[in-house]
């Protein structure tokens, strides 16, 4: 399979100078990488620029993934509020022209997927931030995306919830292996959910780092103790630290 | 015991009202006690219902008439930057020309056979801008998130509006028809101060031709009406602004 998507010595500049790069990174079919760094660093950028959402100022970005084979969830669930959980999720079928009853019936069932079958009628506003969360990444996860982005998805949710949403993210990836890519903070989340951590440092927004996690995916329920991990996270952060220092 | 305090006022007003009128002899035609205006609200109680319709049903269509041409043009202003630049400085021209400025014109062009036509005009005139103004904010309050997905999937410009930028403008379209109906209500009655005795035969009509008579206490029983009913304009377009948020939040 071909690379869902690849920069080529990226560059964006913002008012007050260059912000990211030169940046060269290659995403593998399948591949899960997380993009750590301190904030400020641009790996929102990166991903808005992965997602071609936003174009570089110098360099490439290549790009097999078509539009309709890419999906975003970003750090809020960023739902429609006038519509139901269903609506919301259909949205994007029905943008591409899917017809509504087809949109809807595939809807519910990427809601049954992320186990919200029962509040398909519900609006955002009666869900929990965990749930709203999850009808965020059935909506993104209907279109069966090759390329899956999330910009800190669980940055606003509370530790528990955002282990069970790591772990349900590896679950639905294990279907149908998109590639994902996600940003985060958290080393620990990244070494987690991700086979490749990417870490990136502050002023311009530069790679210093990219390591390879072993182990099975989905994750086993022992994988946070075992001392692979604990290397892997100690590494990344690590290479974190000197990328705040330089 | 506080929802009565307003009540508990007005009656102290009127009784004072009352106790001034008779103690220094005020001439009814000067300044009427309110006991005369409640006589004279009782006797000329159906003229007064039939001219606040007529007022009111003017207020009413101006003010459907109103949010047409406000949203259709708000839309027109969101589908294309050209158009935006070419309509946003006439429509600010329509809001700061004084209504009253402008009836004796519309009058002419408008009235001369039905005076109702202008006082719709006029109306309209009045109600627009604040639904303009709030539908062009509305259009641009989507969540910019939403517009980056609705970019991600492809959505044409038609779709972004009609499926995202208008569903995001409810609230401040609920908040604008609010303003606007007050502003069509008083739109209609300054028109028809304009307009004079050839107008429509409403309320400022009749406050008009009851100041021609001198008949001060029907004066007055006439501007309680009006009153009365632009409080519950307000409170009625109150509740649909509440229910209709409640609808779009979805609680």
């Amino acid at each position: 399979m071909t690379s869902p998507v690849t920069l080529s010595n990226v560059e964006v500049d913002y008012d007050r100078g260059l912000a990211l790069g030169p940046m060269s990174l290659d995403i593998a079919a399948g591949e899960i990488v997380a993009l750590v760094g301190p904030s400020g660093c641009g790996k929102s950028t990166a991903l808005r620029l992965l997602a071609g959402l936003e174009a570089p100022t110098r360099g490439t970005v290549t790009r097999a993934a078509g539009r309709g084979e890419t999906a975003v969830v970003f750090q809020a669930p960023t739902l429609a509020p006038w519509l139901s959980a269903q609506a919301n999720v259909a949205l994007p079928l029905e943008l591409a022209g899917t017809p509504r009853p087809e949109a809807r019936r595939r809807a519910d069932e990427a809601l049954a997927r992320v186990g919200l079958g029962a509040a398909v009628a519900a609006r955002p506003a009666q869900l929990s931030g965990g749930m709203a969360m999850r009808v965020s990444l059935a909506r993104a996860l209907v279109t069966s995306p090759r390329l899956l982005l999330l910009d800190e998805p669980f940055a606003a949710l509370d530790e528990i919830t955002r282990r069970t949403l790591a772990d349900d993210v590896l679950a639905l990836w294990a279907t149908t292996q998109p590639a994902i890519i996600f940003v985060t903070h958290n080393v620990e989340e990244a070494v987690y959910m991700a086979s490749r951590v990417v870490v990136i440092s502050r002023g311009p927004g530069r790679i210093v780092g990219d390591f390879s996690v072993d182990g099975p995916l989905p994750r086993p329920p022992q994988f946070r103790t075992q001392a692979a991990f604990r290397t892997t996270v100690e590494a990344v952060s690590a290479s974190l630290a000197e990328g705040v220092a330089a | 015991m506080s929802r009565l305090a307003p009540f508990v006022l007005i009656a102290i007003l009127l009784a004072g009202w009352e106790i001034a009128c008779r103690l220094m002899q005020v001439p009814v035609y000067f300044l009427p006690p309110p006991s005369a205006v409640a006589l004279a609200l009782s006797e000329h109680w159906p003229a007064l219902v039939a001219a606040s319709w007529r007022t009111l049903s003017v207020a009413l269509i101006s003010l459907v008439l109103a949010s047409l041409i406000a949203q259709a043009l708000a839309i027109l202003t969101a589908l294309s930057p050209l158009l935006d630049r070419a309509i946003r400085p006439l429509a600010s021209v329509v809001q700061v020309t004084p209504v009253v400025a402008i009836a004796p014109l519309v009058l002419i062009w408008a009235g001369l056979d039905h005076p109702e036509r202008a006082l719709v005009t006029l109306a309209v005139l009045v109600a627009f801008f604040p639904i303009f103004s709030g539908a062009t904010a509305g259009l641009r309050s989507a969540d910019p998130d939403l517009e980056r997905l609705f970019a991600l999937y492809g959505a044409g410009r038609w779709q972004r509006v009609m499926r995202l930028r208008l569903p995001s403008a409810v609230p401040f379209l609920l908040e604008g028809h609010k303003v606007g109906a007050g502003l069509a209500l008083i739109g209609a009655v300054v028109a028809e101060f304009g307009a004079g005795s050839g107008g429509v035969r409403g309320l400022a009509w009749q406050i008009l031709d009851a100041g021609n008579k001198l008949q001060t206490d029907r004066m007055i029983a006439a501007l309680v009406v009006l009153g009365a009913m632009g409080v519950a304009l307000h409170a009625a377009l109150e509740a649909i602004e509440r229910a209709g948020l409640r609808w779009w939040r979805g609680r």
